[in-house]
């Protein structure tokens, strides 16, 4: 019940207490690759491909698929995370389009 | 060559184990031949399509738009997926019994052939339109390199679909009787499956914001990335880490299927009573 109060809580207040964060993918590599969010609630990560090829940002733990065309952005919303690290990648290039969120 | 391979071997299976399904659970039904091909046809120009408006797309909707569709299509298919399973709780028996005798019954056969087809679409254009992309993506590139690309991109097709026709015929060894009841149960759980991924996509739109925290996490035994993870993932709607909404939705979806199979099958076996 406790629990249930908490989630409730956290769905009454879905606000982003920071900025976005802005990743750039050029080359198939995310810069930065290292992306630190501030865990237990939502943040936003907004994703500029500069590349000519579309990619797409995978999170199986982040629970994200978002197909971002080449020379576009993309707006990632990320939900509230417990405490740890989540690895993404660019699908279409996963050699070397690697990352890691770490919520702490 | 084996990224192309890897990458369209896996949206090929994914798609092709739904086809597979829904051939099986098909299985005797005139013309369903010509509905899953329709359906296979249009998901690959949709894919056509959604690939080259990916930008457009992802920008409606306060740039959520790409979460938007998904979440749409996604819940088109479990309706479709309910309605073929409600209409085979209500017709299926007198199918297998008098199956070609009755004009009527292919008539209404042909209901839940569209029903199907268009569930085959839906899974062809969201993994066709990740294929399309990440292949023109490379053929854009040039070089020398592309037509090895495009080399494994056709061997990971080949590859996929015999999976899935391993699938098919996997499902065709199960003798007939038996055999409506695994696809009725199978087809359940795609739609379980669809509903939590829906759920998934509506949350990453910023549209649903309740019931979100990790109710449990199983990546220790299965990730949700490997091989096994993602055929869980397409056939039950496998998640290592699922929230309260996705698990909300996933079971009010089998619930809602299984009450609607009874409620349809009682209220024909009174139709047949009182016919007697």
């Amino acid at each position: 019940m406790k629990m249930l109060a908490a989630l409730l809580l956290l769905a009454a207040t879905p606000v982003l207490a920071d900025e976005p964060i802005v990743v750039h993918l050029k080359d198939h590599k995310f810069s930065p690759s290292v992306i630190t969010v501030k865990a237990n609630q939502p943040s936003m990560i907004i994703l500029f491909n500069d590349d000519n090829s579309a990619d797409e940002f995978d999170s199986s733990s982040l629970k994200v698929e978002r197909v971002v065309p080449g020379h576009a952005k993309g707006n990632i919303r990320l939900r509230a995370l417990a405490p740890g690290k989540y690895p993404f990648m660019g699908e279409f290039h996963a050699a070397t389009a690697q990352g890691v969120v770490i919520a702490k | 060559m084996i990224s192309a391979l890897i990458i369209v071997f896996r949206e090929v299976i994914e798609a092709g184990l739904i086809v597979g399904i829904v051939l099986a659970a098909t299985a005797g039904v005139p013309f369903r031949g010509r509905a899953v091909a329709l359906g296979v046809g249009a998901g690959v120009l949709g894919a056509c399509l959604v690939a080259a408006f990916a930008g457009e797309l992802a920008n409606l909707f306060q740039g959520s738009g790409q979460e938007f569709f998904n979440a749409s299509i996604l819940l088109l298919a479990v309706a479709m997926l309910t309605w073929h399973n409600v209409w085979m709780a209500s017709h299926g028996r007198e199918m297998a019994r008098e199956l070609k005798a009755a004009g009527h019954q292919v008539k209404t056969g042909e209901r839940t052939l569209t029903a199907l087809g268009i569930v085959v679409g839906v899974a062809v254009l969201r993994e066709g339109s990740e294929v399309v992309l990440f292949l023109y993506g490379i053929a854009a590139q040039g070089g020398t390199s592309a037509g090895a690309m495009v080399a494994g991109g056709a061997l990971g097709l080949v590859a996929g679909g015999a999976v899935s026709a391993l699938m098919y015929f996997g499902l065709l060894t199960i003798p007939p009787g038996k055999l409506f009841q695994v696809t009725s149960g199978l087809i359940t759980l795609l739609a379980a499956g669809m509903a939590a991924q829906a759920v998934i996509f509506l949350q990453n739109g910023g549209w649903l914001e309740f019931f979100t925290g990790t109710v449990w996490n199983t990546s220790w035994l299965i990730k949700e990335d490997s091989i096994t993870g993602r055929l869980l993932h397409t056939l039950v709607g496998y998640s290592e880490a699922p929230n309260g909404a996705q698990l909300l939705a996933y079971g009010a979806t089998i619930v809602m299927i299984l009450v609607l199979m009874r409620l349809v099958h009682r209220q024909q076996q009174g139709t047949r009573r009182s016919l007697a």
